[in-house]
């Protein structure tokens, strides 16, 4: 065990954590909106947008992340058109190749997420506010929206932690984030319990504040259905 | 279209080849999953509380942990850790272990993690009553755990079991960066070779598309024939 490795590499892997972070962040929250809008196509009652919004999820989620980035950084550059378009300043960054990639596919499991919880919202909630007379532009804004919330927690938290881990596909675009520095030291140093070690207690560290927020936000909003 | 001619002209053949390679690394990756599943749910769902924090320690890490990082530990920490025992046995020569065994071996740990956690769950969710019956009625401990709890609990794991499988095969998509030549190492050297990156990564879209779509069948059929009677 190279304890001094573990410790002069730990600033290393702190400072790419922060890429790691605004590439986490951003992503879910273009994800998230991205995930609203299918979910509101999914419970469209036109077959064919519903079937349009369930082929995007049912695509972002039958393939690896993986593939995904390497469509969106290795073969878009590939069409003629796009490089001549203001898209090419965009498309030609990995660091916003990987924030398209991420943000569509946790758009994807957003959508699936958001699209459930509707559903399993009583039809009496919506039944009462249409009774009482409110505008259904309100109910769905103040009615349907903050219970889907609530009841979408638990699983929002579970895919906030699967895209963290989903973000160290970064690495394999040239970013250096938390994975792509740590695998770096490994290659230099050929040590890699240490820097697995350090790493994996960054990611841990991560993962153990983003359950514990998020049950707390279950508890503080939590209500009996 | 040319371009998956079988034979030297295409990719064909090869992509083929890769997409079986696939196959094969996640059925594999699936039953060392399943191993790992049987030793570590006794330790989860143990009143010891020494073994109880060795199977939560195995989840938590797994789960909290970025798959390519895990399987960067194996890749590169693979072939000391063998070769370290081998030389306390006296056998100093450098040994490089397998691509598949590597790939395998680490989305197998990971997998496991997942499949440890569906198995106490549908453990959990057997009726009391059951084991209580079964010991009742002093069946022997093995007929007592073939024949009453495994079958209730696979049909209540099959459906989280299929998830697994999904999560397990896409996961495979990873081991192409220890070089192991499967449908997107293949993709990648294809792409390399013709230039045609967004041509052959889209194709390896479809190839897991249609690998999802085939195991998601069967799944299926396998799930209706385990909740029959119910």
């Amino acid at each position: 065990m190279d304890i001094e490795l573990m410790i002069s590499s730990f600033p290393k892997l702190l400072n790419a954590t922060l890429i790691t972070l605004k590439l986490l962040s951003v992503s879910l929250i273009l994800g998230l909106f991205i995930g609203l809008g299918f979910a509101i196509l999914r419970m469209n009652n036109n077959k064919l947008i519903n079937k349009f919004a369930y082929g995007y999820s049912y695509i972002f989620r039958g393939t690896p992340l993986l593939v995904q980035i390497f469509i969106i950084y290795f073969g878009l550059g590939q069409i003629e058109y796009l490089r001549s378009t203001f898209l090419w300043i965009v498309l030609k960054e990995p660091y916003w190749c990987a924030i398209i990639a991420f943000s569509l596919n946790t758009g994807a499991y957003t959508s699936e997420i958001l699209r459930s919880a509707f559903q399993t919202i009583k039809p009496g909630y919506l039944e009462a506010g249409r009774s009482l007379g409110i505008p259904s532009k309100i109910i769905f804004t103040k009615i349907q929206i903050p219970i889907a919330i609530k009841q979408s927690l638990p699983a929002y938290g579970n895919e906030i932690i699967l895209m963290l881990k989903g973000t160290s596909l970064a690495s394999t675009v040239t970013l250096m984030d938390l994975t792509g520095v740590a695998k770096y030291i490994i290659s230099t140093t050929f040590k890699p319990v240490e820097v697995f070690i350090v790493a994996g207690g960054i990611y841990l560290f991560m993962t153990f504040i983003i359950h514990n927020v998020i049950k707390y936000l279950e508890k503080k909003y939590g209500f009996q259905t | 279209m040319e371009l998956l001619y079988f034979g030297d002209k295409g990719w064909g053949d090869e992509l083929f080849f890769a997409t079986l390679m696939t196959i094969a690394v996640s059925i594999t990756a699936m039953i060392i999953g399943f191993i790992f599943a049987a030793l570590f749910t006794p330790l989860k769902l143990s009143n010891n509380k020494f073994f109880n924090s060795i199977g939560n320690a195995y989840t938590t890490v797994i789960r909290g942990v970025p798959e390519l990082l895990v399987i960067y530990l194996f890749f590169f920490g693979g072939s000391g850790a063998i070769m370290f025992v081998a030389s306390i046995f006296g056998y100093n020569d450098y040994i490089e272990i397998n691509a598949f065994l590597t790939g395998s071996f680490s989305i197998g740990i990971i997998s496991g993690a997942y499949s440890t956690e569906v198995f106490r769950g549908a453990l959990q969710s057997i009726d009391k009553g059951q084991f209580e019956a079964a010991k009742v009625l002093g069946f022997k401990k093995y007929i007592y755990f073939f024949k009453i709890i495994l079958p209730q609990m696979l049909r209540l794991a099959i459906p989280n079991l299929s998830n697994v499988w999904q999560i397990t095969l896409k996961d495979t998509s990873l081991i192409s960066v220890t070089g192991l030549v499967e449908i997107m190492r293949q993709s990648y050297i294809a792409a390399g070779s013709t230039r045609d990156p967004l041509f052959f990564y889209s194709f390896a879209a479809v190839l897991y598309l249609m690998l999802t779509f085939l195991s998601m069948q069967l799944l299926n059929r396998l799930e209706t024939k385990y909740s029959k009677g119910y």
